[in-house]
């Protein structure tokens, strides 16, 4: 396959940036999506240009380090991470489009890598449990209940890719930040912190400058994780629970 | 010293001397009793520097803050979550015995020493073991959701090389969890101001004043700034390196950068070629192949392995009947069948392929058939069990595992070789320690399904939290961790080494990139010191290697800057040193003449065509010392005593 792969291009944070066509000619329909970009930054070394820059690491769709808009769509037309999208996908002689993730929370660091540091500090003002090391009960000693441990387990999942806070127009982290409260709010071992975690992670998302959450349902549209958009209903609830019940926080 | 007349010398024997003796099931709670403490008032004091945000590191640098240490962490991710751990699939061992099936801690050491071919250290795999138990009852209370029977307690399973159930995991995805777990604790501490945590920066070289690791110089990825950072000691868990095959299981930036310079700078480097080889990999489906997708080893608890019986039969696995299929792993290992260890599954593998019956483009792979579980426990059940790994093989192959059989193949995935540690964790460089896959101490010649979560995150939450205090007191005492600025002669030469190289790697006017380098080098590699070796192969590979690494600096061109993002600036970086590392693991495996765990050499095997071990030459660890470039290494043997599992031919059949 031949394809024309049109890339935004930025050299650094404050410099502007444009998308940039290159041809990649040689493309094998079972090359993932990074693949490609690989292909083409092998010839541009090769010829002395810069690579595009792009995060990427474990290629099996679990680290959640990749992450670029392919023709408008977080991640590109299949529900996976862009490193999992083969080119079967695509037809020979397309054009493509090739974006950074943007939203106002995740400035551009350069090319197609963003700053998605802004997801850590969401999880640090909450999103764990308090267990110090070494001292731990036997962990029979609380049993979960089974639909506890699988939904616990179904918002575990989260990779923390980003891709709900691109596909969403607010640019929100609803999702992204629904998943761990779910996760931990719904088992025992989260109880004593089920109300402090969502003031606090919610109160973090905002500042962080994450937008708020209008049910569009894009973001659910766009993980590759499956999150369900449920689990922002499940949170609100939390939410509104918690604020009653700790009102003035 | 003597000389030894094969491109090494023979140094000193080395001896574990943190290593306490009596009893084995008293040795660890002997070692944290005679252990000095750090008085809570006293360990924000103590500054420590943890590199790699793993399962390992992630659980220390958690642990030692909130024990009260001031740590500095560095990952060159973005996110701490984001480290190679997570990528871990199938599961972690514990020596709970929750399905009464006779397990025991002492049953876990029995498997882990006899599972590593007798190349670990009984101590430390007993610990192991012990601590393995502590390890559940952690991660649980934190929220990991390991997976759950209906009654809500714990659900197990089986992995290769073991006859009982003690595997905890969480769907196909228990690496994710437990380093969710393991960062969500370090996020906690990072938000609190007790872990200054750097993403995106890379350790590129070790700083050591007066004999002593007293921190680190790191290049910002996102500025390209050079900077020393100090502290009274630093914890390496960067993982391994696997990633010098250029084609692995690694994600693709994990690299040896970290251990390697710590190596240069007086770590010794023990078993460098002990490489696990996973035996159930996708194949590689093309040239443009970047990295190899595992399948979880527990596929094989409901996977039945087959190959035709006849070499070139290229008909559809549909129509091959039952009586022209070989289920070679359930013929050769009755008692194990499919669950055989990692090194007996692959090289079953290489061989039926050897001998023509490899299905698939190329004839690389082999049947991995779910039809006989999908009959007897449904397609429900099965999904249940393993429907992520079901939907990755379709993603990646276009091909449904429900339907026809999925083809695997090995690849390269662990290893177990690392920086030489004694019982401490403490490497050859006081106030240097090594964790996780970083280090070499306990998983021998060959690694267990399901022990390399368990190790990474015992020496974590649990070992060096102990044992590290016990430096920093001694060190306080003896008032060796004086303080040490930018100002001293050692930090000078090292910011100065690390910079004029990347100076040279980015002003070389070459002609080649990184990338073809790292291809070369790694297909190099996988030929002669990959699945099987031979002493004509390595010999030649070494001459090889030698070659490629003076070209590289010949002909190696880096674009872009060096005060700005620059991947290739990092790939190359990391490349130079595979280079050095490749050529120890060819020596190591050079030297060692016999077969153990994944080092299998051609010229020692059983009649039978097994790997044969020679324990009377060969017992002991390897240890490595760097005395410049171009100039041998230095071996120092550590020898190997087994008072309790004693050593045997390991048979599976």
């Amino acid at each position: 396959m031949t394809l024309t792969l049109r890339i935004w291009r930025q050299p650094g944070p404050d410099a502007p940036g444009r998308m940039t066509p290159y041809r990649v000619p040689g493309v094998s329909p079972d090359m993932s999506f990074l693949e490609v970009l690989d292909t083409l930054n092998e010839r541009l070394a090769q010829d002395g240009e810069e690579p595009v820059a792009f995060d990427n690491d474990c290629r099996e769709g679990i680290c959640g380090a990749c992450g670029v808009v392919i023709d408008g769509q977080a991640h590109g037309p299949e529900r996976t991470t862009a490193c999992q999208l083969h080119m079967r996908h695509f037809e020979d002689g397309a054009t493509i489009d090739v974006e950074p993730w943007r939203a106002g929370a995740f400035p551009v660091v350069r090319d197609l890598v963003v700053d998605r540091s802004a997801l850590d500090r969401v999880i640090g003002a909450g999103g764990y449990v308090t267990a110090p090391t070494g001292s731990a009960p036997d962990a029979h000693a609380v049993p979960v209940p089974k639909p506890a441990a699988d939904t616990a387990f179904d918002n575990a999942e989260c990779i923390g890719c980003g891709a709900c806070v691109a596909a969403c127009p607010n640019g929100s982290a609803m999702l992204f930040t629904a998943a761990k409260v779910v996760h931990l709010n719904a088992l025992p071992q989260g109880e004593p912190e089920r109300e402090s975690r969502v003031l606090d992670m919610v109160g973090r998302m905002d500042d962080e400058g994450f937008g708020g959450c209008t049910n569009t349902g894009e973001c659910a549209t766009a993980c590759p994780k499956g999150i369900p958009l449920a689990s922002i209903a499940t949170m609100n609830r939390e939410y509104l629970r918690a604020a009653r019940r700790r009102p003035g926080r | 010293m003597s000389t030894d007349g094969t491109g090494f010398r023979v140094g000193e024997p080395l001896t574990d001397s943190a290593a306490p003796d009596g009893p084995i099931a008293e040795r660890w709670r002997r070692r944290r009793f005679e252990a000095k403490l750090v008085s809570p008032a006293n360990r924000r004091r103590h500054t420590v520097i943890v590199v790699g945000t793993g399962l390992a590191g992630g659980a220390a640098g958690a642990t030692l803050a909130e024990q009260g240490y001031r740590v500095v962490q560095f990952c060159f991710q973005d996110s701490p979550r984001r480290a190679h751990s997570v990528a871990a699939q199938g599961g972690i061992n514990a020596a709970k015995d929750y399905r009464n099936d006779g397990d025991s801690v002492q049953r876990l050491f029995y498997d882990t020493v006899k599972g590593g071919d007798f190349r670990s250290r009984e101590s430390n795999v007993y610990r192991l073991a012990e601590v393995s138990v502590e390890i559940i009852d952690q991660c649980v209370a934190q929220g990991v959701p390991f997976a759950r029977e209906y009654g809500g307690l714990l659900d197990t399973r089986s992995f290769g090389g073991v006859q009982v159930a003690r595997t905890f995991y969480a769907r196909g995805q228990t690496g994710q969890q437990l380093l969710l777990g393991a960062y969500q604790a370090l996020s906690r501490q990072i938000a609190a101001g007790r872990v200054e945590m750097h993403p995106r920066t890379e350790m590129l070289d070790l700083i050591v004043v007066d004999g002593r690791a007293r921190g680190i110089v790191a290049r910002d990825l996102v500025t390209g700034r050079v900077d020393a950072y100090f502290a009274d000691a630093v914890v390496l868990a960067s993982g391994g390196y696997g990633n010098v095959f250029h084609l692995s299981t690694n994600a693709k930036n994990s690299n040896a950068t970290a251990v390697w310079r710590a190596h240069r700078r007086g770590a010794y480097f023990a078993n460098p070629c002990f490489t696990q080889i996973h035996p159930t990999c996708i194949p590689r489906s093309g040239a443009h192949q970047s990295k190899l997708t595992l399948m979880s080893e527990s596929l094989r608890n409901d996977g039945r392995i087959w190959v035709p019986r006849r070499a070139g039969d290229g008909r559809a696995p549909g129509e091959i009947p039952e009586e022209e299929r070989d289920y070679y792993l359930e013929r050769l290992y009755p008692a194990f069948g499919n669950m055989v260890p990692r090194d007996i599954a692959s090289r079953a593998a290489k061989n039926v392929c050897d001998e023509g019956r490899g299905v698939g483009p190329g004839g690389q792979g082999v049947y991995l058939d779910f039809a006989d579980a999908l009959a007897r426990l449904g397609r429900d059940a099965v999904a249940e069990r393993y429907g992520n790994l079901f939907e990755m093989y379709e993603r990646i192959t276009a091909e449904d595992p429900y339907g026809v059989p999925m083809r695997i193949y090995p690849a390269i995935h662990y290893t177990m070789g690392g920086l030489w540690v004694d019982y401490d964790l403490q490497t050859t460089v006081p106030g240097l320690f090594a964790i996780g896959e970083a280090n070499f101490s306990d998983h021998g010649a060959n690694r267990l399904g399901a022990s390399a979560l368990m190790q990474g995150l015992a020496d974590g939450y649990f070992v060096l939290p102990a044992t590290l205090g016990d430096y920093l007191a001694r060190g306080a005492a003896a008032g060796a961790l004086g303080e040490v600025g930018h100002d001293h002669p050692a930090v000078h030469e090292a910011v100065f080494a690390v910079t004029d190289r990347l100076y040279a790697l980015l002003s070389n006017n070459g002609d080649r990139t990184p990338e073809s380098f790292h291809r070369e080098l790694g297909a190099l590699l996988w030929d002669a010191c990959g699945m099987s070796r031979t002493e004509g192969g390595l010999r030649r590979a070494r001459e090889r290697i030698l070659e490629l690494h003076a070209g590289f600096w010949e002909r190696v061109r880096v674009p872009g800057g060096g005060e700005q993002l620059n991947q290739s600036l990092e790939q190359a970086n990391r490349v130079a040193d595979y280079f050095e590392l490749a050529d120890l693991m060819c020596r190591d495996a050079l030297h060692r003449e016999e077969s153990c765990g994944g080092h299998f050499r051609e010229e020692s095997r059983t009649p039978e065509g097994e790997a044969q071990r020679d324990d009377e030459r060969f017992g002991y660890v390897a240890a490595w010392e760097f005395t410049g470039p171009g100039v041998p290494p230095v071996l120092h043997r550590e020898q190997l005593a087994f008072a309790y599992v004693h050593p045997t031919q390991r048979s599976y059949q």
